[in-house]
């Protein structure tokens, strides 16, 4: 498969990676060591070797543990960061290398939402002024009487007062904030969104409304979304597709329902008994062991081995690439591959 | 005897012009040895009970009125020295963000120490020896090591387990937990409850949990307070409340989460937003996002009422109560 090809995925991410150096100057990155003085550059692998695809309409859910990489692909692909390796492409076009003006196409097509409304609206600027900047910018042929219109249009989708431009971002309540957030990435008319967690930082009645604008947009205008999330029961009811991320690296991709009715991975496993359902009368989930590796020095092998009830000494130095399952789903595992997964259950009910 | 018993408590923040009440006369128990969840949005009062109850609100804060029986001891009247003797001793507090909650400069034996000795007269090397024990009673592997680590140098759900530690050092008949895994990660958090849950059974000890999350307060709960802008509107057994909320407000809120609609369709959602402290509607305070608000709900706050095994504050629950009683009545 060729990413030129037109009908293909809309956004392809292939072998994405994205590693942060640690020592950020010359001198910071001498180290004296066996009497000698060296250069040594320490890295955080937040990324290593991803690659998966998002289709027209779908709204694929990345989830994983703070830390685990899922806020910088999201960046990546709405190019705020560049990647280490790897290439990003969307509607059949490289979009990881371009840079300047020939990225502003790109800018109105791929649209990002995120986690905190109080810090992504700027305090000294009107609703109004937050929602023109971007419309003005990107449809420079419009007149101010147009931009005024379809600003209100906008504003009245989303489901806020149009007569609400003149207030700005500290009068209005944190969901309020969130779908002007959502608004401001609108106006530009996108294909593409890309939603870093933007409801973790509101109260659950306030989700729901935030979830179900979401939803709505999606249908009145044929929005794809990549979602950001370590909210499970939202990915249950949001998303189409799950890609599991640990450490950097992915565990699983599936088709929503075949993840929740058939988890492969034990990562995925862990994390979906750990979720709080309203009919537990007690806490009943996978104990995972052991603490999480820092992304500074990945041990060799699989990321996951350290927690993983089935881990063995394959596990310990050869990494698992991701291979598809029989219901579609792509798993990252030893242990699934070889079929020692049954072993493994009767393992982790005795923990 | 309740351990705790709270009798009309009001909580005000002095501002510049008139003071805003946070707490409008709440009143609950915990029994000993009872775990009660206290759910609500952001703004309803939660951590202002917690605080409360610990004596811990600071300026403009303060209690207006009511009072809070401690083992039958009023904590409103008593003096800083002995309030000093209750906190962190009879009763501790869980806060939300283990970073900010542990000393940064103290390595996790001095803060375990030095708690342990302000309240008690203990040799250093015997306080040293009960820290231990308490570390390996939350499952710190390597609990010797971990005394002369700073907290940077732990994980997230690894510090947590050290604050609940901490706050179990002195053998304390209340823990007041405010929110105490919202900032860890579901597995952890998944660790962190089972862990709270185990202390409070095997030590006796009241848990008062702090959260907006209704998996966790169905978890590990047995008694639940809901509270919407300062008032608890509905309590009672967890199981109950989960599995048959009374309130439009409960019900909205348990109504709203994912996993009660079927994916891909619309959230129930509770229109609106909760009115802040200083725009607090006459009446009901829920009223203006509720459908079954009437002209009484506009204008008259409606009184807790015993239905069952749950009290309510609600006028049409109330209504709707009386209409079945009537019809029961007839037949």
């Amino acid at each position: 498969m060729t990413p030129e090809q037109k009908d293909g995925p809309l956004l392809q991410i292939r072998n994405l990676e994205k590693r942060f150096d640690v020592d950020s100057g010359f001198l910071e990155s001498l180290k004296f060591r066996g009497g000698k003085l060296r250069r040594d550059t320490r890295a955080v692998h937040a990324v290593n070797d991803i690659s998966f695809d998002v289709g027209r309409g779908e709204a694929v859910c990345v989830v994983g543990e703070s830390g685990c990489g899922k806020s910088t692909v999201a960046r990546m692909v709405a190019n705020l960061l560049t990647p280490s390796g790897g290439s990003i492409h969307y509607d059949g076009q490289r979009i990881d290398t371009l840079r300047g003006k020939a990225l502003l196409p790109i800018r109105s097509k791929i649209q990002m939402v995120f986690q905190n409304p109080y810090a992504s609206l700027n305090p000294r600027m009107t609703i109004g002024q937050t929602l023109e900047e971007p419309t003005r910018y990107h449809n420079p042929g419009l007149g101010s009487g147009e931009i005024r219109d379809k600003i209100a249009k906008v504003m009245k989708s989303v489901g806020i007062d149009p007569t609400w431009a003149a207030r700005y971002s500290h009068e209005l309540s944190g969901g309020q904030r969130q779908r002007i957030a959502i608004a401001r990435a609108l106006t530009v008319d996108p294909e593409f969104i890309v939603a870093d967690e933007p409801i973790s930082a509101l109260d659950v009645s306030i989700q729901a409304q935030v979830l179900n604008l979401m939803l709505e947009m999606q249908e009145a205008h044929d929005i794809t979304y990549l979602f950001i999330t370590h909210d499970l029961s939202v990915v249950e009811h949001f998303g189409t597709r799950v890609v599991v991320l640990y450490l950097g690296s992915i565990c699983e991709v599936a088709d929503t329902r075949t993840l929740f009715s058939a988890p492969k991975h034990p990562y995925t496993k862990a994390l979906l008994s750990a979720v709080p359902s309203l009919n537990d009368d007690s806490p009943s989930h996978i104990r995972l062991k052991g603490e999480i590796p820092t992304p500074i020095d990945l041990p060799p092998g699989c990321p996951f081995q350290t927690r993983c009830p089935l881990a063995n000494a394959r596990c310990r130095v050869e990494k698992p690439e991701p291979f598809a399952q029989s219901d579609g789903a792509l798993v990252a595992c030893h242990a699934v591959e070889e079929g020692r997964t049954d072993a493994g259950m009767t393992l982790q009910e005795a923990v | 005897m309740t351990l705790l018993s709270v009798r009309d408590l009001t909580v005000k923040f002095g501002t510049r012009g008139t003071p805003v009440t946070a707490l409008h006369g709440i009143s609950f128990d915990v029994a000993r040895g009872e775990r009660v969840g206290v759910v609500g949005e952001s703004g309803a009062g939660k951590s202002i009970t917690g605080f409360a109850l610990m004596n811990l609100l600071s300026r403009p804060g303060y209690i207006d009125s009511g009072e809070i029986l401690f083992e039958g001891k009023d904590v409103t009247k008593m003096s800083d020295r002995e309030i000093r003797r209750l906190r962190g001793n009879r009763m501790a507090m869980i806060f939300q963000d283990p970073m900010v909650t542990l000393n940064p400069v103290l390595t996790i034996g001095q803060q375990m120490i030095e708690t342990l000795r302000a309240h008690r007269r203990l040799s250093y090397d015997d306080a040293r020896q009960i820290s231990l024990v308490k570390l390996k009673e939350v499952y710190i592997p390597s609990p010797e090591a971990r005394l002369d680590q700073y907290p940077h140098e732990l994980s997230g759900g690894m510090r947590q387990r050290i604050v609940i530690a901490i706050a179990l050092l002195l053998d304390p008949q209340l823990i007041i937990a405010d929110e105490p895994t919202t900032a860890l990660d579901v597995t952890i958090q998944a660790d962190i409850m089972e862990l709270l849950l185990e202390m409070c059974r095997s030590n006796m000890v009241g848990l008062m949990l702090i959260t907006h999350d209704l998996g966790v307060v169905s978890q590990v709960t047995e008694r639940t307070l809901v509270m919407y802008a300062g008032r608890i509107i509905e309590s009672g057994k967890t199981r109950a409340i989960i599995n048959d909320p009374q309130h439009p407000y409960t019900q909205g809120l348990i109504n709203a989460l994912p996993q009660q609609t079927p994916p891909g369709t619309r959230l129930r959602q509770i229109p609106g937003s909760m009115p802040t402290l200083s725009t607090m509607p006459p009446g009901c305070p829920f009223n203006p996002r509720c459908e079954l608000a009437t002209d009484v709900c506009r204008a008259r706050m409606p009184e807790i009422t015993q239905f069952g095994e749950v009290q309510v504050a609600c006028h049409e629950v109330k209504r709707l109560h009386a209409e079945l009683a009537e019809l029961e009545g007839a037949q």
